[in-house]
């Protein structure tokens, strides 16, 4: 086991993301419309009401999960089919298209069970909105795991949400650039996995972060 | 137009305690590709109202980050600032009798304000309807111009609305305050939310002794649990309800209500509405009517920190800051679920929703029964403030904006 860069191998750059929220032209005004949103909106939409919003009520750990979820809650009030939202966890979805497909198909048998809600007026209309993602180099590059310690301790939310959280999409893959850069770079296979099972639908981010600098410190302790 | 100068400058560094430290560096590094490049503001007004607020936080803290921001102000005469303002109240939804008067008014004004315009700069944002006329002085498809509307343009008057489509289509993008606000156009809509200063006199902390001092020159009992709505004495406010809803509660607790706001002075309906107020108190000696001036916000921030709860029982509202400034004073908040208000009061998670006054009154009942919970939602608010609706979230966004349309060329 080793802290330190093989020499083959690449550095760990952090970065950080900023979300530009793009209006978009749909609206639902009942579950059936909803529904009609949900198969209809472009994957930048259904990556902001999802994945975005994670990062954006990142503060909250008690039944906050995506917009959709909420906006059933509290506007059309089917508390059960918000449970149901609520219950799909970005982290399963190596697609948005996967992830779009769920949210269908829980919208979609929801109505066929329940027919007489599905054309009930919402108290508040759903606006389908876009993430547009910038991204820039924080200028922080690490080599050694007490630098990539030291830097994400020193991360904003948003960053951390990059690399920890929407990276999967990115990825394409059921893990994240700290575990792939663990694993691939120090060959800290088991810290990776550590790291990769951090739930940060129990935990706020900063919660996730003070757990992920707790087992890199382990770790260090360790080497 | 002419250039205007910032009277009061915040360093950036003074928000890293109120933000950490690491969300400061990342403003710095959002910023780092856009050093040195030209930004032009614009709007209408140097001084009163929330734009100005607004540009006067902003522009400071661009400049430090080294971006060559100008803030210019269009001049306009009383003629053009009736109409603007019968154009203002006719796109919230107001009766307008269209007039070609009132558009040659409109272009010939902006028109006169053509030469003033900076054609070296890189970007060129354009303050809500008044200068949206300049756009009509950009040299071809030179620079990015994006018009940022505040107000709210989802009932239109037609006539108004048809009148400057045509200048707000020809921009590259447009910004909106919430999604409900925006129309149909051509070009990319992008939301902003409205934002808050925590550094402001009317958000900072304040010390007890001073909040202590509002309390006794009004006469409010600091012992017992004071509810408290501010805003304008104004029908879609709804102070009468709020009286009702307080009068349901007062059944169950030995409360206060706070009714603060200005507007009654020199606004014919408003000493209608206040009068009103006055009659539905009813001489109870627990209801305080505070007509305070149109600029109090050492007092506004006081009154809202000495809350027990801070009500929003509004009918219609564009976002209702008001809202953002009591959460960011991690005050429980009950308030109606229109206009921007739900988007900031999250239901259960940062505050509570309610429909009537029978539930505004309910709410209420229920925080004061469970003050823990009350201390959750005002501290998951000033989170969700934090987070969403500050000066510095603003900035962020324009940064973003602005290396998204460098990046797109």
């Amino acid at each position: 086991m080793t802290s330190t860069l093989h020499a083959e191998q690449t550095p760990f750059s952090f970065f950080t993301v900023a979300y530009l929220t793009r209006i978009g032209n749909q609206c639902a005004r009942n579950l059936t419309e909803f529904l009609k949103g949900l198969e209809e909106c472009s994957d930048a939409s259904i990556f902001h009401h999802t994945f975005q919003t994670l990062e954006s009520h990142h503060f909250l750990t008690e039944g906050f999960s995506n917009d959709f979820a909420q906006w059933v809650l509290a506007s059309a009030n089917r508390d059960e089919l918000a449970e149901q939202l609520a219950a799909l966890d970005v982290r399963d979805y190596l697609s948005i298209a996967e992830l779009r497909s769920d949210l269908r198909r829980v919208v979609s048998s929801y109505c066929l069970k329940y027919p007489n809600y599905a054309n009930q007026e919402a108290l508040e209309p759903f606006y389908f909105c876009e993430s547009v993602e910038v991204t820039e180099p924080v200028g922080l590059t690490v080599n050694s795991l007490q630098g990539f310690r030291e830097g994400i301790e020193r991360l904003s939310h948003a960053s951390f949400y990059f690399h920890f959280i929407s990276s999967r999409l990115r990825l394409h893959l059921r893990t994240n650039d700290f575990s792939v850069w663990l694993e691939n770079s120090l060959g800290l296979d088991r810290l990776a996995n550590q790291v990769n099972r951090i739930d940060v639908y129990t935990n706020t981010l900063d919660g996730a972060r003070a757990r992920l600098v707790r087992l890199i410190a382990l770790e260090e302790k360790r080497a | 137009m002419t250039a205007t100068e910032v009277a009061h400058r915040i360093p950036l560094e003074e928000y890293a305690p109120l933000l950490g430290e690491p969300e400061v560096a990342e403003l710095r590094s959002l910023a780092r590709p856009l050093r040195g490049r030209q930004v032009q503001m614009v709007n209408s007004t140097a001084v009163g109202g929330g734009v100005a607020e607004i540009l006067n936080r902003l522009i400071p803290l661009a400049e430090e980050l080294e971006i060559d921001i100008h803030w210019d102000v269009m001049q306009g005469g009383a003629d053009f600032f009736e109409v603007t303002k019968s154009f203002h109240n006719a796109l919230h939804g107001g009766t307008y009798a269209s007039n070609a008067e009132d558009f040659a008014i409109f272009r010939e004004y902006n028109k006169r304000n053509f030469d003033l315009v900076r054609h070296d700069a890189e970007f060129t944002i354009i303050h809500d309807p008044q200068p949206a006329g300049l756009i009509e002085a950009r040299q071809g498809k030179a620079g990015h111009w994006i018009w940022r509307c505040h107000i709210d343009l989802s009932r239109p008057n037609s006539a108004v609305w048809n009148f400057l489509e045509p200048y707000v289509s020809k921009f590259d993008g447009a910004i909106f305050s919430s999604p409900e606000f925006s129309r149909q156009l051509p070009v990319p809509q992008y939301l902003f939310y409205p934002s808050i200063d925590p550094l402001s006199e009317k958000n900072r902390d304040l010390d007890q002794e001073f909040i202590g001092s509002v309390l006794k020159r009004f006469s409010i009992d600091a012992q017992r649990p004071i509810l408290t709505q501010i805003s304008r004495f104004d029908r879609l406010k709804d102070p009468v309800g709020v009286i009702r809803a307080y009068r349901i509660v007062k059944r169950y607790f030995d409360c206060q209500l706070v009714l603060a706001g200005g507007g009654a002075s020199d606004d014919p309906e408003g000493a209608i509405v206040l009068d009103e107020v006055r009659k539905e108190a009813d001489g109870d000696a627990d209801i305080r009517i505070l007509e305070l001036p149109a600029w109090a916000p050492l007092e506004v921030n006081a009154l809202q920190r000495a809350s027990t709860i801070v009500i929003q029982k509004s009918l219609r509202e564009g976002f209702g800051l008001t809202v953002a400034e009591a959460l960011w004073k991690r005050k429980p908040v009950v308030a109606s679920a229109v206009g921007g208000i739900p988007t900031q009061v999250i239901h259960k998670h940062t505050g509570l929703l309610a429909h009537s006054v029978e539930g505004t009154a309910y709410q209420i009942r229920f925080l004061l029964s469970h003050p823990e919970i009350a201390n959750k939602l005002g501290e998951q608010g000033h989170k969700h403030v934090k987070e969403n609706f500050l000066i510095t979230q603003n900035l962020k966004n324009y940064l973003a904006l602005m290396l998204l349309l460098c990046r797109c060329n």
